[in-house]
């Protein structure tokens, strides 16, 4: 018996999302076990089923999370200055306009 | 986490985790302690999903019309298949299926109060689709927030699903009041007969503090909180169709807007959970000749 990760996928072109998982002999019964227990009800549109020893997983947060300032690869990295910047802009420009 | 903390240290930075609202999932690191409270707390719901059915199944060929039929089979289906999910998520926490079942069947293991019960009409198929299943929502809503997360998805699919068995039992209990007065009799009958087990369900109140369960976010609320939860939804909606609750103490603070009643039998929960209660060796004895006819599907299967 081997455990299997199944993921779903409730309409086409959605994302597929982790649902669970089944025990089984092999991947055909996986296969069986995942419809019946994730597809039912006509809920899912696609279903992967994986043996989980051939996932790899990766949550090292020194990878993931390190605690470096990664705020320039952000919108919310510069809404704040921008919204600042953009009012003193604004103020010069209406300044100049008005001492023409 | 590393792996270079020493073991306290190491079981404080997961209290903190999971006390912070932190999730674990099925390969990460956990104490053996947490570990072992969440396979009880899991072995013991899959457990009642797989005995609840046995009292609906006993209607499934009395069912009124091909409708009711249908959707109670689906229910019960549904229920079986909430029993695979949860066996499956217990024995990833290291108890294979097969103990947990043997374990069951000998009654060395729990499950939940009500289905211990005998069921006497068809209105005891709406009264147990209806407010025992919203009294066990109420119940899962809150576990959807685990901190194990394998076990917080599956209750959100679990709920999704209770809560047509809700739909399905309210529909059964309002076309019996819209029915005879006999019909109407049969429903209250049914209620009155489910309300002592309803209020035991969620177990007397406990202190929270002293709830390891609730300190390591294995579960999300505590008893006395599920059950007024459950009462403040469901007096006003069983009231407002007619029905009477048999229970003379039960009012509502108007100022804590908490609910007073009647303290349930605790030594009767005890009994009936312990296998004491009046269906519990029947239902045990059904659940063993069904595991004994089915073998030759699992030896079946694994034999492939």
């Amino acid at each position: 018996m081997e455990p299997y990760e199944v993921f779903r996928q409730d309409r086409e072109g959605a994302a597929m999302q982790h649902a669970g998982s089944v025990l089984a002999p092999d991947p055909g019964l996986a296969a069986h076990y995942a419809r019946e227990l994730y597809g039912r009800r006509q809920e899912s549109v696609r279903l992967w089923v994986v043996p989980r020893a051939a996932i790899g997983v990766v949550s090292d947060p020194d990878w993931l999370q390190p605690p470096l300032d990664r705020s320039f690869k952000k919108p919310a990295g510069y809404s704040a200055e921008i919204k600042r910047k953009l009012a003193t802009a604004r103020g010069r420009a209406a300044g100049e306009k008005a001492g023409r | 986490m590393t792996t270079t903390l020493s073991e306290p240290d190491r079981v404080e930075a997961f209290d903190r985790h999971v006390a912070a609202g932190g999730k674990v999932e099925a390969g990460d690191w956990m104490p053996d302690e947490y570990r072992t409270a969440l396979r009880r707390f899991v072995e013991m719901h899959a457990n009642s999903e797989l005995m609840g059915v046995l009292p609906e199944r006993e209607w499934i060929l009395r069912a009124p019309t091909l409708r009711r039929k249908l959707a109670l089979t689906a229910k019960v289906q549904d229920e079986v298949g909430h029993a695979q999910l949860l066996y499956r998520i217990a024995e990833d926490l290291g108890k294979p299926r097969e103990e947990m079942i043997a374990d069951l069947l000998a009654g060395r293991t729990k499950f939940h109060n009500v289905f211990h019960y005998p069921t006497r009409s068809w209105a005891d198929v709406g009264i147990i689709a209806w407010l025992v299943d919203a009294a066990a929502i109420v119940a899962q809503q809150a576990l959807r927030d685990s901190s194990y997360a394998p076990y917080a998805r599956t209750m959100r699919k679990i709920c999704w699903e209770e809560s047509v068995h809700i739909m399905h039992g309210r529909d059964v209990v309002l076309t019996m009041m819209g029915g005879t007065d006999d019909q109407r009799e049969m429903v209250q009958e049914a209620l009155d007969r489910w309300w002592g087990p309803l209020m035991q369900m969620h177990g007397p109140p406990t202190d929270p503090r002293r709830d390891r369960d609730l300190a390591w976010r294995i579960k999300g609320k505590d008893n006395d909180t599920l059950r007024q939860e459950f009462l403040n939804v469901y007096v006003p909606r069983v009231r407002e169709i007619g029905l009477r609750l048999p229970d003379p103490e039960l009012r509502q603070d108007p100022d804590t807007g908490r609910w007073h009643y009647t303290e349930p039998d605790w030594r009767e929960l005890h009994a009936v959970v312990t296998g004491h209660g009046p269906r519990s060796a029947e239902r045990l004895a059904f659940r063993r000749l069904n595991w004994d006819q089915t073998r030759w599907v699992r030896d079946t299967v694994m034999a492939a």
